[in-house]
């Protein structure tokens, strides 16, 4: 009997040994770097594609890119307070090298070498291109420095225990790139990796597992606000079907749709941002939209 | 006697006061709903995608202005629950909201009179529709 119990435990162990080995956080190396010339043009685009300030923007600025962080962001797990991202030294990520930067959004994993709560949807940008983020690096560094630490996440256990979150990670996280699609045009696969990478619009335009990681069969098909309450819209041809590529362009200028009502809500913010880019690409965005099989 | 008088004194406020409820909320409605179709029909003129129609821009203008004047009122204690996206944040904030229909209103107040005029104050009327809807309008229940 005390042979047996005595196995179990250390099943227990090497289970839990194996588990640490399997999901600790990855980072990428400087080493993985090749040189590269910052384009703050390219940093600027991919800066408002990836919609930092509707979470990172110090909440009630009226200068949406003085990034220090702080607004309340409600889930099903409790509230999470994103970080200081502006480029101050000490409070931001100002003394950060391009390799945290890049394992941040990439691995989900922070200069310190813990994981990041996936409200940080390093599940999309870990579609972006090292080039891109390491553009989108050098024009953050060029914002604002803004003092002050934002206070710690206040999620409820068990989802509070960043172990596990090694395993959520080891589930979700395919650590693929975009690959463009040589049978579809140029434009099309510019949209599919902005909606896709930095646009991150399936993390809030899907459902969601009871783990809390996307349904990948329904992606983009909509499903309950994870703020609270109503619903955030299907956006497959399913739900899109009675809009057309300008519409959809439409919305991602100025947030209004076809019965003349503004989007609103949570939308907004991401308008504020999408309003900001070349309409080039916003075209390449609704055109992959519109493309969309349907799904309900 | 007296007692059924009292009685039937109370439904009848009751009913007023669902009435007056309901009414708020229905009026507010009918008059967004009002707003949203003279909005699909101006950003088209003030895209270039539809010629300019002085009498419909005149029209509109006029009738946002009336809604933004309406406004303040449409939103009584008692409207709060029912069929509405109306925000709690509207009660608890009354001064942003208040704010967000002065914002609405100056931005309606113009009265443009050509294609160039209309470019320059119909955005501030979207973004007006916008940045209310934002804070104080629940998403869409489907």
């Amino acid at each position: 009997m005390r042979r047996f119990l005595l196995a179990i435990v250390l099943l227990g162990l090497v289970g839990v040994a194996a588990y640490w080995f399997v999901t600790r956080p990855q980072v990428i190396a400087a080493s993985e770097l090749p040189a590269h010339k910052p384009d703050l043009e390219n940093g600027k685009v991919m800066f408002f594609a990836g919609g930092c300030t509707s979470c990172h923007a110090t909440p009630k600025a009226e200068d949406r890119t003085r990034l220090g962080g702080g607004m309340e962001l409600k889930s099903p797990y409790g509230s999470f307070y994103p970080p200081n991202i502006s480029p101050h030294p000490k409070d931001g990520i100002g003394n950060w090298t391009e390799a945290d930067f890049v394992t941040a959004m990439v691995k989900g994993t922070s200069p310190d070498g813990r994981h990041y709560f996936p409200s940080f949807p390093y599940t999309s940008y870990q579609r972006m291109t090292l080039a891109d983020l390491r553009d989108m690096f050098a024009f953050i560094k060029t914002l604002p420095p803004v003092e002050g630490r934002v206070r710690d996440h206040d999620v409820r256990f068990p989802f509070n225990i960043r172990f596990a979150l090694g395993g959520w990670k080891f589930l979700h996280l395919d650590g693929a790139r975009f690959t463009p699609d040589p049978n579809r045009p140029a434009e099309f696969n510019r949209g599919a990796y902005l909606v896709n990478g930095p646009g991150h619009c399936a993390e809030c335009h899907s459902p969601r597992n009871l783990l809390g990681g996307i349904v990948e069969s329904k992606r983009f098909a909509g499903g309950p606000n994870p703020e609270g309450e109503g619903t955030i819209p299907n956006i497959t041809q399913h739900g899109l079907k009675d809009y057309s590529d300008k519409d959809i362009l439409e919305i991602l200028t100025t947030g209004m749709n076809p019965d003349g009502d503004n989007v609103g809500g949570s939308m907004a913010a991401v308008v504020r941002n999408t309003s900001q880019l070349p309409q080039s690409d916003r075209a390449a965005m609704a055109a992959y939209i519109k493309s969309l099989p349907p799904v309900q | 006697m007296i007692r059924t008088i009292c009685a039937l004194a109370g439904i009848a406020i009751g009913v007023t006061a669902v009435a007056a409820q309901g009414d708020a909320i229905a009026e507010r409605k009918k008059l967004m709903k009002q707003n949203s179709q003279h909005t699909k029909a101006i950003s088209a003129m003030a895209k270039g995608e539809a010629p300019f129609d002085a009498k419909a821009v005149t029209a509109a203008f006029t009738q946002w202005s009336a809604t933004a004047a309406a406004l303040p009122k449409l939103f009584p204690d008692n409207s709060k629950s029912g069929d509405t996206r109306a925000l709690p944040k509207i009660w608890e904030d009354k001064k942003g909201f208040d704010g967000q229909i002065a914002a609405f209103a100056k931005a309606a107040a113009a009265r443009p009179t050509d294609v160039e005029g209309l470019k320059k104050a119909f955005p501030a009327v979207s973004k007006a529709c916008g940045d209310c809807h934002e804070g104080y309008r629940a998403a869409a229940k489907k």
